[in-house]
This record gives C-alpha cells, structure tokens and sequence, in this order.
C-alpha cells in the first residue's frame, strides 16, 4: 500500500513540478492519440453512416466484422501495421517504422471500427420515418444525412470518447511501431511499462495517474460538449 | 455555439498541428536516424541515456534505441530493420557474423551475470563452487527457477548453463517461463521465492525492493559481454551504415568508455559495466 501511496505523492509532484519530460511524454500522448480520434472520427463516422443508411448485399456481415473490430487486439494491430511498414515490407519505402505517424496510424485502425460501431447502432437506432420526414420537407440529400448525424450526436460523441479511450490506452502496438524512443515516440502507455520493468514502481504507477488524469480531462471536455448540445 | 466551434478548432489546430510536426520529422529523419535494436539492460539500467545524447550533439545523427532482447536485436538485424546492433549473446552472434549479415563486430564492455534467490537459499547453492554446481542443487532439489524464456542473451546463457550440467528443465514443475524483460522475470521470481539468472546491474538496480540474495558472484563462467555489430550493408541496401559505423566506432572510442567506466558508480559504489574496447574476449578471462 506505501508503493501506491508514494506512486500518488510522485505523481502529484511531477504535476506540479512540471517535470519537463513527463509533460512532453503527456503531450506526446495527447497528440498522438487525439491525431488518431480525429483520423478515426472522420473515417468511422463517415463510413458508419453510409453503412447505416445504405442497404446493400452483404450489409450484415460488414456490420458483424465491423462490431468484431470494436476489440480488435491492439498486439495483432502493432504486428500488422510493424510488418507493413518493415524496411523489407510492402510500405517500406516511406520509412515510417518507429515515428509517431506510425502510431497514429497504428491508433487511428484501433479506433475506427470502435467510432463506426457505435455510429452504426447510432443511425440505426433512429426512428425509421425521420428521414422520410426529413426528406418530404424538402432537404437535399446532404443536407439530409447532416440532420440525422445532429440527431444522433449523443451516442455519437459517445463513440469518438470510446475511440478516443481506445487510442490512448493502447500500449502493444505503440511500442512495436513506435519503439518507445525517448524524447520522440515515448507515450504514457509506453513509458509506464517501460518503468515497471525498470522496477520503478512509483514513476510507473505515477506515470498510470497521469495518463487517468488526461483521459479523464479530454472525456470531461467531450461529455460537455455532448451534454450541452443534449439539451439545446 | 460559436464558443464551441473556435474551441473545437483551437482543439484541431494543436492536433493537427502535432499531426505535421510528426510526418515533418520523418521526412527529415531518413537521412539522419539510426536503429540501435540492444538488449532491455543497456536501457533499463540507463547507461544509454547517458552515452547516447552525447553522441547525438557530436555526430549529429539521431538514434532511435530499440529494446528487444538480443535474440529480437539479432532477428531485427538479419531482415536489416536494424542499423546497428549492441548485443550480449556471443555464440549466437559468431553465427550471425558467419551467416554474413554483419560486417564488423567489436567488444564493448562485459560485467557478470550472477544467480539471484531468496536469501534462505533452499537448494542450498551458496555451497556450490560454480554457476554449473548451483544449477545443479536447484535441479536436484526442485527449488523454483524462473526463466526468462524470451531468446534474450540471458536466456541463451541460462540454456547453455543446463546444457554444461546436463540437465533438460524444460517440463520440470520446479521450471517456469515468464517471456518477459529481465526487471520483470526478476520480480516474478522474488515473489515467487525462486531462483533466477540476471545480469548484475538489473539485479543490483531493484535488489533493494525486491529482498533477493545475490549468488555466484564473480564467478568467472558468467561473464556478460556486450559487442557492437554494423550490419553489412552490401546485403540490406536500405540500412543506414554511414549512422551505425558512426556509432559502433563512437562506443568504442575513449570518450564512450570513460562514461561507461564511471556509469553507476556514484549509485551503487562500483561500476556496472567494464570498458573492454580493444581488448579480445580471451583476455577478460573467457
């Protein structure tokens, strides 16, 4: 109990004290992470609603594989993204392993199926003649899918959080495409397992506090959004 | 509602922002990163962080430290997803040399591997007269081993040892595998109160923690020796030679062995690694 005691104090302290490479770690995270929500966000959405919307053979299974994906293993992701980008790879050439972009993309195919799960169930779940409704008052098709996406914004924050939650957490494809390289594509998730190995128990419970704490923030920050636009 | 939208845009505009400064960097990157692929020791202890920045401000190249066990470094190395390689596993890497994927191959410091237990000592091991004898009581007495079971260079070091003393633990219930990093198998087997093979200073670095005994020490069979290999670049074409040679020659030069002569001695009262540049393997007493 003293470990988890003095894990809290030192986390405290590294907050306060502005440790300059805890909040680069921090920031690092957030960054990353936030690149891969975005990513994922305008992928998941977009291609959750034309699913949801569309009726097409095959829609079901696509639905199934897509709500499989919700808990893809970030491990199988990291190995995938890993081989794919090997100097003896089929993408190679761009030379992306161990680079932050490499673990925004390896986030971002975490977070997609996550955001367009949800936003499948999201449209899906609407009343079936709000859209004919929608359409006999006169909306462009556009115009149309725009109403339907601000009628299903509650659930559909709630996916960009679970993504968001998804990207952040992630800890094995980070280090296999990342590398945990210091100063350049360390993350919380990266260095807190990195310090328990260490045996540093208190930097890496330490390291776990913030990485709640950031997560807490941003999801604080999305559920206001939701909340206030909620009521209107 | 306008208050959202320019927050909701600050917010993208930081992340987008990191989104470029992380693709700028890797455009710049080509030219001036090296892969270092070594062993979860050299990090864990520290000693890379004191020996890399200084390299960086004096070659300008950038190294991108990645901390696999030596069997992984060495596997990274043979596809050539590795510029340069700072291993400890010597008989795996004559085969390396010898398959022709390195081009050169230079000692770089040693230090000991030792036994460590709890300090009861249930198979009785202090009374043994080497690393081979004490394998032999903890066999004999079915006393806990924790194995690394990672092809690590103190893996391959632990199966030598059973090989010398004839013994196949693989099976045995007193046997276990963790698969995982050396401070990791270490606290496994304090807190399981079994034995297990480690090199000295990721012992000495949680023994305090942990409440374990050191065993076999310096015994002259555990020696732990770390050389740096360039890969061959006639072979991976891809590979940044001109940043490994740079490094390999860097680790070696005087300046690197005076850092890792001093490294740890203000933490622990006596060094933790051994300079060894130039010397041959004979010569340290293997």
């Amino acid at each position: 109990m003293d470990l988890l005691a003095d894990g809290v104090i030192r986390a405290f302290r590294l907050i306060i004290n502005l440790d300059p490479e805890v909040a680069e770690i921090t920031l690092l995270s957030l960054r990353i992470s936030g690149s891969a929500t975005l990513l994922g966000l305008v992928i998941g959405i977009a291609s959750g609603t034309a699913i949801a919307l569309a009726s097409f053979p095959g829609k079901r299974l696509l639905i199934s594989v897509i709500n499989t994906g919700m808990g893809l293993p970030p491990v199988v992701v990291g190995l995938f993204v890993s081989v794919m980008l090997w100097r003896s790879g089929p993408l190679g050439f761009i030379g992306m392993l161990y680079t932050p972009a490499a673990m925004i993309a390896a986030q971002t195919i975490i977070a997609v199926p996550i955001i367009a799960g949800i936003t499948i169930a999201a449209m899906q779940n609407l009343p079936e003649n709000l859209r004919l409704q929608i359409l006999s008052l006169g909306a462009s098709r556009p115009r149309t899918v725009w109403m339907l996406m601000l009628e299903a914004r509650l659930p559909l924050l709630a996916g960009v959080m679970a993504g968001f939650g998804g990207a952040v957490s992630e800890v094995g494809a980070s280090i296999m495409v990342g590398g945990n390289i210091r100063g350049y594509s360390r993350v919380l998730t990266t260095a807190t397992v990195m310090e328990t190995g260490k045996g540093n128990f208190e930097l890496a419970i330490a390291l776990g506090i913030i990485l709640l704490i950031l997560a807490f923030i941003v999801t604080a920050v999305l559920t206001l959004v939701q909340q206030r636009g909620g009521r209107r | 509602m306008i208050n959202r939208a320019v927050f909701c845009m600050l917010i993208s505009v930081f992340i987008v922002q990191g989104f470029i400064q992380a693709s700028s960097v890797r455009v710049h990157a080509e030219t001036t990163d090296v892969i270092l692929a070594t062993t979860t020791s050299t990090q864990d202890t520290g000693l890379l962080d004191e020996l890399l920045p200084v390299f960086q401000k004096k070659t300008g190249f950038r190294i991108k430290t990645i901390a696999v066990g030596s069997g992984q470094a060495m596997a990274m190395g043979k596809k050539g997803e590795a510029d340069v390689l700072l291993v400890h596993s010597p008989e795996d890497e004559l085969k390396f040399m010898k398959e022709g994927y390195g081009k050169t191959r230079r000692l770089v410091m040693h230090n000991n591997f030792i036994i460590s237990g709890p300090p009861e000592d249930p198979a009785g091991i202090a009374k043994s007269a080497n690393a081979a004898g004490a394998f032999k009581r903890i066999a004999g007495s079915g006393s806990l081993f924790i194995s690394r079971g990672d092809n690590s260079g103190t893996h391959a070091r632990e199966k030598a040892l059973w090989k010398k003393c004839g013994i196949n633990p693989e099976g045995g219930k007193w046997y276990q595998q963790t698969g995982l990093g050396m401070g990791q198998t270490l606290s496994v087997a304090a807190e399981k109160k079994g034995y297990c093979l480690t090199d000295m200073a990721t012992f000495l670095s949680m023994k305090d923690r942990l409440g374990v005994k050191a065993f076999m020490e310096g015994d002259g069979s555990l020696l732990n020796i770390y050389h740096v290999i360039e890969l061959d670049s006639s072979r991976f074409p891809k590979i940044n030679s001109r940043g490994g040679k740079s490094f390999a020659d860097f680790i070696v030069s005087p300046a690197a062995q005076k850092i890792i002569n001093n490294f740890g001695r203000a933490r622990f009262g006596h060094p933790l690694y051994y300079p060894d540049a130039g010397k041959t393997e004979k010569s340290i007493g293997r």
